[in-house]
C-alpha cells in the first residue's frame, strides 16, 4: 500500500502575494514594457500567465500580450510513452519577432519542459530575449537552465512531487509537497 | 490518448473516441501550418515510404508534404519503373522495406485489402492512402474534419454523397466515419452506379437530386470517372450532367444554403458546374488544407504511439 503524505508549501493567500511580487519584479527589471509578451506554457503557466497580465495592467496600466504554447510536438520523451499527452494548439497571435518574451510555467524541476518550449517558441519567430518565470522551483536540474523570476524555491527530493493548484484548473490556490511513501520503509 | 489500432486500414469498425482524437489533433496542426516555419519535430528520425501502386498527384503530395512538416525522412516508390514492373510480389516489396528498417508505410494500390495484407506481413505502421473500390480513410476524415469546422459538430448533420457510389472508396469511407459520428447520410447516383444493398450500410438511397437537395446541409460531390462511360454505365457525359450535375439551378431550390464539397480533380460542368465550384458555399480548397492537418495528424498519433 502505497501512503501519500500532503504538505502545504504555500496557501490561497500565498500564492496572491507570490503573484503580486513576480508582477511587480516583472515591471522593474523590464523598464520597456511595450517589448514585453507573456507565453504560458499550457495548462497552469497559461493562467498563471493571465493573471500576470492583469496584475500588470492594474500597476502600469499597461495591456501586455498574452500567449498559450503547447509544447506536446516538442517533447523529447514523446517515444516510447504507453499513453501520449493529447496535442493541444499553440495560440501565440502576435508578431515574436524582437519582443522580450516571458516564459510561464508553474513548476521548474528538471528543465526539459523549458527546453521544448523554448526550441516551440524558435520555429515560431525570433525574439529579441526569453526570459523564465515559474511560480515554483523544486530543483534537480537536468539541463543548463535557470529561472529569472521565482515565485517560491521549494528544496524537494526525487521522492517527492511539487503540485501546484490553480483555481481555473483545481478550484483552489495553493502549492502542495507530496510525499510518497511505500509501507515498511 | 492512442488510437485502438496501429495502422490506419480504413474507417469501417473505427470507434467515435478514435475519430475525434484525430480530428482533435488535426485541428491542432493546421495552426502550424498556418505558422511561417511549417515544420515540427514529432517524427525526427522516422523514416516513411509512400508506396503508391497506382497513380495519383495531389494524395501523394499531401502525404508527402505531412510526413515532411513532422521531420520525418521520405522515400517515394511510384509503380510505374520499379520492381513491380519487373514482377515482384506484393510481399516481396513489403519484406524488402521491412529490410530497410522503414518505421512507417503509407500505400494506395488499385486492389482491394493490399494495406491490409501488407500491415500483417511488415512491423511498420500503415496508412491506407486507397484500397481499389473499398476505403479512402483520410479522405473521409479530411471531409468529416471541413464539415465539422464549419458546422461545430457532426452529430445530426445531413450529407449527400453524390455520383458513382459503386466505385468509390471515398464513398464507402464517408459513409462508416460520417455514421460513426451521428450524421444523417444519404447517396444518390444513377441506379447503374449504385451498389446494391448499399441502404445496409444505414444510408438512404435517391435516384434523382431533386428529391434529396432539399433536406441537405451538405453535399460531397463524386468525381465520375470517364472511362466508366466506355463500359457503358451511363450513356453520355452530356446525360449524366443534365441528371446528376450539381448545378446552381438545381441547389438554389433548397431552403438554405448547401455546402459544397468535391475530393478533386473537378470535372468542371460536368458533375459539378464551375459557378458553384468556386462559390461562396464551396469549401473545396479548405478540404485541401484540411488533408494536409489531417495526414499530420494520422501520421503522428500512430508514429508516436510505440
Amino acid at each position: 500500500m502505497e501512503v501519500t503524505l500532503k504538505t502545504q508549501i504555500l496557501d490561497a493567500g500565498g500564492i496572491r502575494r507570490t503573484i503580486n511580487r513576480l508582477a511587480h519584479e516583472l515591471v522593474e527589471n523590464n523598464k520597456d514594457l511595450e517589448k514585453i509578451a507573456l507565453i504560458g506554457i499550457r495548462s497552469r503557466g497559461e493562467h498563471l500567465a493571465y493573471r500576470l497580465a492583469n496584475l500588470i495592467k492594474e500597476i502600469e496600466g499597461k495591456e501586455i500580450p498574452v500567449g498559450t504554447l503547447d509544447i506536446t510536438l516538442y517533447r523529447d520523451d514523446l517515444h516510447g510513452r504507453l499513453d501520449q499527452p493529447k496535442l493541444k494548439s499553440t495560440e501565440i497571435l502576435f508578431d515574436i519577432k524582437d519582443k522580450t518574451l516571458v516564459l510561464v510555467d508553474d513548476v521548474l524541476y528538471t528543465g526539459r519542459t523549458v527546453r521544448s518550449a523554448l526550441n516551440a517558441l524558435m520555429d515560431i519567430g525570433r525574439p529579441a530575449q526569453i526570459e523564465l518565470l515559474v511560480l515554483a522551483d523544486r530543483g534537480h536540474r537536468e539541463l543548463p537552465i535557470k529561472a529569472d523570476f521565482v515565485g517560491k524555491n521549494v528544496p524537494t527530493s526525487l521522492s517527492q512531487e511539487v503540485k501546484v493548484l490553480m483555481t481555473e484548473i483545481d478550484g483552489e490556490d495553493g502549492i502542495v509537497l507530496i510525499e510518497k511513501e511505500e509501507d515498511g520503509k | 490518448m492512442n488510437l485502438q489500432s496501429r495502422h490506419l486500414l480504413g474507417l469501417e469498425g473505427v470507434s467515435k473516441e478514435d475519430i475525434t482524437l484525430i480530428l482533435d489533433t488535426a485541428e491542432s496542426f493546421k495552426e502550424v501550418l498556418g505558422r511561417p516555419i511549417k515544420k515540427v519535430p514529432p517524427l525526427q528520425g522516422k523514416t516513411i515510404v509512400n508506396l503508391f501502386f497506382e497513380s495519383s498527384t495531389r494524395t501523394r503530395i499531401s502525404f508527402e508534404l505531412a510526413e515532411r512538416r513532422l521531420s520525418a525522412d521520405v522515400v517515394n516508390f511510384a509503380a510505374g519503373g520499379s520492381s513491380v514492373s519487373k514482377g515482384e510480389t506484393l510481399k516481396d516489396t513489403a519484406r524488402n522495406i521491412e529490410a530497410m528498417k522503414i518505421d512507417m508505410v503509407v500505400i494506395r494500390h488499385s486492389s482491394t485489402g493490399a494495406p491490409h495484407f501488407l500491415s500483417r506481413v511488415v512491423k511498420a505502421n500503415v496508412v491506407n492512402a486507397g484500397d481499389g473500390e473499398h476505403e479512402h480513410p483520410t479522405q473521409a476524415l479530411l471531409d468529416m474534419m471541413t464539415l465539422r469546422e464549419k458546422y461545430g459538430t457532426l452529430d445530426g448533420l445531413r450529407v449527400c454523397i453524390v455520383g458513382d457510389i459503386l466505385h468509390s472508396r471515398v464513398a464507402r469511407s464517408n459513409i462508416f466515419g460520417l455514421k460513426t459520428m451521428g450524421a444523417e447520410v444519404s447517396v444518390c447516383g444513377p441506379a447503374t452506379l449504385m451498389p446494391r444493398y448499399v441502404e445496409d450500410l444505414g444510408v438512404k438511397v435517391f435516384y434523382k437530386l431533386e428529391d434529396i437537395i432539399p433536406h441537405v446541409d451538405a453535399l460531397n460531390v463524386l468525381r465520375i470517372q470517364l472511362e466508366r462511360q466506355k463500359s457503358g454505365l451511363f450513356p453520355s457525359l452530356r446525360e449524366y450532367h443534365r441528371y446528376f450535375g450539381v448545378t446552381k439551378e438545381k441547389v438554389d431550390r433548397a431552403p438554405k444554403p448547401i455546402t459544397i464539397m468535391h475530393p478533386g480533380p473537378i470535372n468542371r460542368d460536368v458533375e459539378l458546374s464551375s459557378d458553384l465550384a468556386d462559390g461562396e458555399h464551396s469549401v473545396i480548397l479548405e478540404q485541401v488544407t484540411n488533408g494536409e492537418a489531417v495526414r499530420m495528424a494520422v501520421l503522428y498519433v500512430l508514429g508516436t504511439s510505440n
